[in-house]
């Protein structure tokens, strides 16, 4: 047997190696997945349009899918992520990027908790891109205005929670690319119509807040509605990756 | 300057000290190549804490770049100055892509490697002995540890670039709870596959 306490340098470079060129084709092979289709009215469980600078804080059962649209293109919608059954279990940014070797956030990807479980799985996602690396706006951003952090926290305590409970957040709706020489690009605001599906994989508390990225004009231009509904598990998702196939094997072990 | 403290950490092992404000910490990677993970709170008020994002989003604002060299300033959660990077042999510190774990690396190494020693095991540690825990771990800074972000997105862990005896310089902007996990990891070229000791000498 595999004694991975000792194995030779040249034995883990091999592993690693390649898992990294395993990533990089999968990487390579991206591509956006819109919706199916328009939800059926009877089957939406709850909608809403949350306000420019606004927020909610939901609850999702394992299986419901939250479909985020951003009719006008305002530049971005900070979201975080709660195990309902254990809130010490949360979102984690570092992971999502560096388990999926990328900061590249589209259909198929997933958002994973700090115990390597699935907590949701984009299930669909018009392209706009979405940044987990700087986030959401803050106070030095806007001032006294409202912003993703501040929403966060607020959102956080209608369950209970408080600042200690918030990690590093993703902005939804939000592109930002480095240069060769590691500087940050911010793309823009996201085009009209841009919207983004997430499933839940485990019981959820989310945090979804109208409010601008860190690199955006502060102000929030526009509505961010979404609209819960039932949805069948994403193959797309499900087996995205070897890293992908790992987190839901490790979510599904926590409800077996 | 009177140092008041000098340890050596041994290889994947942690470490936890206070630091007061204006006073120095400097890491040193005695053999090279060797991650330095470390988290930082108010020692006054643990909820505040050490942010990669508000850092980066300021670093980003003023042109610069998405890792830590000298000059830069680490934010809290509330966006106030925690530390300074006062002095640096290496130019290249992470804090992108956060801590090991025994479950996050099943997920990228294997389901077999679950049983192996994690940083934030080292953490979890430290933690408890100030009444800490897992709510308290946040995404941390990871000294001499070479994280890319490549211009197609890829975020990928290469080689580390410190060389023997290479140091950072850690100015303390508040008084800070300090911690430390000497990297254990082996499935990734950020310890050269080889985890090997550090020092750590505190200053004023």
């Amino acid at each position: 047997m595999l004694d991975l306490d000792h194995l030779t340098p040249e034995q883990y470079r091999a592993r690693y190696v390649a898992l990294q060129e395993a990533a990089r084709a999968r990487a390579a092979a991206v591509a956006a997945v819109p919706p199916d289709a328009a939800i059926p009215e009877r089957a939406i469980l709850k909608r809403e349009s949350i306000p420019p600078g606004w927020y909610v804080a939901l609850r999702l059962a394992r299986g419901d899918a939250i479909r985020i649209n951003n009719p006008t293109g305002t530049p971005g919608a900070a979201l975080f992520l709660w195990n309902a059954d254990d809130v010490s279990e949360r979102y984690n940014a570092g992971d999502t990027a560096k388990l999926q070797w990328t900061t590249n956030f589209a259909a198929g990807r997933v958002l994973f908790s700090d115990m390597g479980r699935v907590l949701a799985a984009i299930t669909a996602d018009s392209g706009a891109g979405h940044d987990t690396i700087l986030g959401p706006n803050t106070p030095a951003q806007t001032g006294a205005g409202r912003n993703g952090r501040d929403n966060l926290r607020l959102a956080a305590a209608k369950f209970g929670l408080t600042r200690r409970d918030l990690g590093p957040a993703i902005s939804l709706f939000s592109s930002v690319r480095t240069d060769a020489e590691g500087r940050f690009h911010y793309k823009g605001a996201p085009p009209a119509g841009a919207m983004v599906e997430l499933r839940a994989e485990m019981n959820l508390l989310l945090a979804l807040s109208n409010t601008p990225h860190a690199l955006a004009p502060p102000v929030a231009t526009g509505p961010i509605d979404y609209a819960i509904y039932h949805a069948g598990p994403s193959e797309l998702c499900r087996n995205f990756s070897e890293e992908a196939v790992r987190g839901f094997e490790n979510t599904e072990a926590f409800f077996a | 300057m009177t140092v008041l403290s000098d340890v050596t950490v041994p290889a994947r092992a942690p470490y936890s000290a206070t630091l007061k404000a204006g006073q120095t910490m400097r890491i040193i990677d005695l053999e090279s190549q060797q991650a330095v993970d470390a988290l930082f709170y108010n020692a006054h008020d643990t909820t505040e804490r050490y942010s990669a994002q508000d850092t980066l989003a300021a670093q980003a604002a003023a042109g610069q770049k998405f890792y830590l060299e000298t000059g830069a300033v680490l934010l809290s959660n509330e966006g106030r100055a925690m530390l300074t990077i006062t002095a640096d042999t290496c130019g290249f510190h992470d804090t992108c892509a956060g801590a090991c774990s025994c479950e996050s690396n099943t997920v990228r190494f294997g389901h077999e490697t679950k049983f192996m020693h994690a940083c934030r095991e080292n953490f979890l540690i430290e933690l408890g002995k100030y009444g800490l825990g897992k709510r308290d771990l946040v995404s941390n800074v990871n000294f001499f540890m070479n994280v890319p972000i490549r211009p197609d997105g890829e975020l990928t862990v290469d080689d580390g670039v410190s060389e023997p005896g290479g140091y950072v310089d850690l100015r303390a902007e508040m008084d800070l709870l300090v911690l430390i996990s000497n990297c254990p990891q082996v499935n990734n070229p950020c310890n050269g596959f080889t985890p090997t000791p550090i020092r750590i000498i505190v200053s004023e």
